[in-house]
């Protein structure tokens, strides 16, 4: 049940050469194999590792329990048998399953439900972090599935109706015969009727449900035609009619239900992330109370309380150390990779990782009141005002559908009064009307569009996450970067050059013993192979280790450098033989390498470019500098961030907010559009609404550019639609719309906007 | 035409059978996580047994 247990059957070990975390193998030397895994595993056991998970468990019947939780950071297949192994080799565990797609994992054990929380620690022991999943998510997907359903039955129907029809089209009542021709129609109306009845569903309840606020939506005109089309003909059959239009109704259904699902799977991806951050303070905090330590959940911590932060563990709530020296991890709060050290009387933020030693500290703010939460708040506020955003298919609809009614009132009326017809003609002109209007082409219109370009993105590392994303995208004037992480790598690169090989292969081999960014990226850069050696770890100073009778050390300056006082603030690491320094290495957060052409390609795009950076002035220049954004500010707070992401909102802007840090969350969430790398942290991932992996910035640009193209396409399929309706109508009006004419202008039009959807993926680069 | 008594039930039962067989793979959640199993025939095929990995410790 211990990680250890893994390491057995092979898929992780203990050697260097493969990933400590998912078991990859890995470049020589490097403990990881790519970043998601090291900071996966940077992260272990910080966040949710002693929480309350049997209170989530759920009682079955057979006396077992059933957790399901979700899960960060699975991203191969490996992950995938290092998490059901572990689980599956605990007490009792009867079954477990990670599902890849919703980033779940189901686990049903025999035995107390307590051990919901050895299972659940087994797991983030292995890096992964866990988190409570909220009541909605499984009722996304067994939407997901109603739909499914509905498309099976419809698509089984629609098939099994045209291989009748096309025999009702091809001959006349002389060459088939009253009696054949009424078979085929009664056997129509018995596949037709359930179906309609079945696949109709989803239009029909949420038809019923605007109709009872007074509205109208896309669903409204579809029901009526559908259930019109349907009683009409079965009218028709009773009466020997020659026409029957329930192919017609079918095959509406059938593609509607096809558009209607895509658009769903797009929404799923998108989650709460206001919520999900919450969750970090749902843990335990280690309180001094009395002498004696004590368990406090986290939410209950007040003003003036001692706590305790392990190693490894995220600090609880805002205050100032009182004993200890340690470093933390701040990226959460500035994106800063770089850890902060920290000593008695430094000011710490609740959701940040305690690296090096244990610390005490005296609580400031109660944890609602912190910064953390104070994020959260200022997100939910953003949130909510996102929602407000109307899609352009929705617009359309509201546009469509009252002309759709009107032409199918006017038909009736035009051909009772004016044209003297009886009232069952009239009807069924007017129902043809209704049959060929039907938002057939507008229904995949958006959807197809949606899909082509999603999967044309995800080919280059670029994941949509709400449905919306593209149409926002396509209307942005302005993009606001966050510079670490976003313009930068946001990890520390080994700058200086010409060292002595021996020094180098010794500091790097050191390093490599190290989750320090600054070791990392000394491991990184060496490539030669690695001297074994014994090394320890001496807490917020550096390395330490003995090769042939040599004491070596590699940490800061002021551990083992040289005492002078260097002009040149450089991020710095030094190796000492014996007490003398021998070897200065320096290191720079690196400007990601096409920066400069991405920003310059945005700028040529017609865009405002410009620079919010929480860090120093100088920096901030001097990056701003770097990669051609002229216009930058500095020494941001993530509650000015958002102000002036609300400021440019409100002066009617429409931007584009690219950052990695959490700082920067709550003001993505304000901005018209959000894209984050995928190294950021993972609330900022889930709040914006485009991520993309690697390590260059010309996601940023492609996505702009086919979100621009998939707009253009879908106003095009618009205007298809548009163009469709022009000609059909008048046809449906006069009555020449034959179930022969409807199925093939309806086949027809739906076949013109996917194929024209198809010209996104033919465009070759750009 | 009395070939049609014949034709069109088969043509219905085979895309009834078609259709029972989606439902059920549907049902045995089978479209839950495409990635995942598209992920999963990548990994080695496990033992036969119900046992837990073996423990080192």
């Amino acid at each position: 049940m211990e990680p250890a247990a893994i390491s057995a059957d092979g898929t992780s070990g203990r050697s260097l050469s493969v990933c400590a975390h998912c078991g990859a193998p890995t470049k020589a030397g490097r403990p990881f194999c790519c970043s998601g895994c090291e900071a996966a595993s940077a992260a272990q056991g910080s966040i949710d590792a002693d929480s309350a998970f049997a209170v989530l468990a759920t009682d079955n019947e057979d006396g077992s329990h059933t957790l399901t939780l979700g899960v960060e950071g699975i991203h191969c297949a490996s992950c995938i048998r290092l998490i059901e192994n572990a689980l599956s080799a605990g007490d009792g565990v009867a079954d477990a399953r990670v599902n890849m797609s919703t980033e779940r994992l189901t686990v049903r054990w025999l035995g107390p439900r307590a051990n919901a929380n050895t299972l659940a620690q087994s797991v983030t022991k292995l890096g992964y972090k866990l988190h409570a999943l909220k009541d909605d998510a499984p009722a996304q997907s067994d939407q997901e599935k109603r739909l499914l359903r509905a498309i099976a039955v419809s698509g089984f129907a629609a098939a099994n109706m045209m291989l009748l029809s096309m025999g009702l089209w091809a001959s006349t009542a002389e060459t088939m015969g009253m009696a054949t021709r009424d078979l085929m129609h009664w056997i129509s109306a018995l596949i037709a009727l359930p179906t309609v009845i079945y696949a109709g569903q989803p239009f029909f309840s949420s038809a019923v449900s605007v109709l009872k606020e007074r509205r109208t939506n896309m669903d409204v005109p579809i029901s009526l035609a559908v259930v019109l089309a349907s009683a009409m003909s079965v009218f028709e059959t009773i009466n020997h009619g020659e026409h029957v239009y329930f192919d017609s109704a079918v095959m509406l259904l059938f593609f509607l239900l096809i558009g209607r699902y895509l658009d769903a799977r797009a929404k799923g991806k998108a989650r709460s992330s206001a919520g999900q951050l919450l969750s970090r303070l749902q843990g335990f905090a280690s309180i001094e109370q009395d002498g004696r330590i004590t368990e406090v959940p986290i939410r209950d911590l007040r003003e003036g309380m001692v706590a305790r932060v392990a190693v490894g563990e995220s600090i609880p709530a805002d205050g100032l150390v009182q004993s200890g020296t340690s470093s933390v991890d701040l990226s959460l709060i500035t994106g800063e990779t770089v850890p902060e050290e920290i000593a008695a009387g430094s000011e710490v933020f609740a959701g940040t990782l305690n690296l090096e030693a244990p610390i005490r500290i005296e609580v400031s703010k109660a944890s609602e009141k912190s910064l953390l939460s104070e994020i959260v708040k200022l997100m939910e506020v953003a949130e909510q005002g996102a929602s407000r955003y109307v899609r352009i298919a929705d617009t359309a609809a509201r546009l469509y559908t009252p002309v759709i009614h009107s032409m199918g009132a006017l038909t009736f009326l035009g051909w009772w009064l004016l044209m003297n017809a009886p009232w069952q003609v009239s009807l069924l002109n007017a129902v043809t009307v209704l049959i060929i209007t039907c938002p057939c082409a507008l229904g995949l219109a958006v959807p197809v569009v949606q899909v082509l370009a999603s999967s044309r993105l995800m080919k280059r590392g670029i994941l949509l996450k709400s449905g919306d994303a593209l149409e926002k995208m396509a209307a942005i004037d302005s993009v606001v970067f966050d510079k670490t992480g976003t313009l930068t790598l946001g990890r520390p690169e080994l700058t200086s050059i010409g060292h002595n090989a021996q020094n180098m292969a010794l500091a790097a081999s050191m390093a490599a013993h190290s989750k320090h960014p600054l070791s990392a990226a000394l491991a990184r850069a060496h490539d030669a192979a690695l001297v074994e050696m014994e090394v320890s770890e001496v807490p917020g100073k550096g390395l330490q280790a003995t090769r042939g009778g040599v004491t070596y050390q590699l940490g800061s300056r002021s551990w083992c450098g040289p005492e002078t006082e260097d002009a040149e603030a450089a991020l710095e690491m030094w190796l000492a033989a014996d007490g003398t320094p021998v070897e200065r290495f320096t290191f720079a957060d690196q400007v990601r390498h096409d920066a400069r052409t991405t920003v310059a390609a945005l700028k040529n795009a017609g865009l405002k470019v410009s620079l919010l950076s929480g860090d120093r002035e100088a920096v901030a220049a001097s990056v701003s500098e770097a990669v051609g954004i002229g216009s930058f500010e500095a020494s941001v707070s993530p509650v000015d961030k958002c102000d002036r992401l609300k400021a440019l909102q409100a002066k009617g802007n429409k931007v584009l907010m690219a950052g990695d840090g959490l700082n920067d969350a709550a003001a993505m969430a304000f901005a018209h559009v959000s894209i984050s790398p995928a190294s950021a942290v993972d609330i900022t991932q889930n709040t914006a609404d485009v991520v993309f992996q690697g390590d260059q910035l010309a996601p940023v640009a492609t996505t702009y550019e086919v979100a621009k193209k998939a707009m253009q396409l879908v106003k095009q399929n618009f205007a298809l639609a548009v163009v469709y309706n022009i000609v059909a109508i008048p046809l449906a009006i006069m009555g020449h719309v034959t179930p022969l004419v409807a199925a093939i202008a309806m086949s027809g039009s739906s076949l013109v906007v996917i194929l024209n959807s198809f010209r996104l993926t033919l465009k070759r680069e750009g | 035409m009395e070939i049609l008594l014949y034709l069109i039930p088969i043509a219905l039962t085979l895309g009834l059978l078609g259709l029972v067989g989606f439902m059920w793979a549907l049902k045995n959640d089978q479209f839950d996580d495409m990635e995942g199993n598209a992920n999963r025939i990548l990994l080695d095929d496990e033992e036969d047994t119900d046992e837990p990995p073996a423990d080192p410790s």
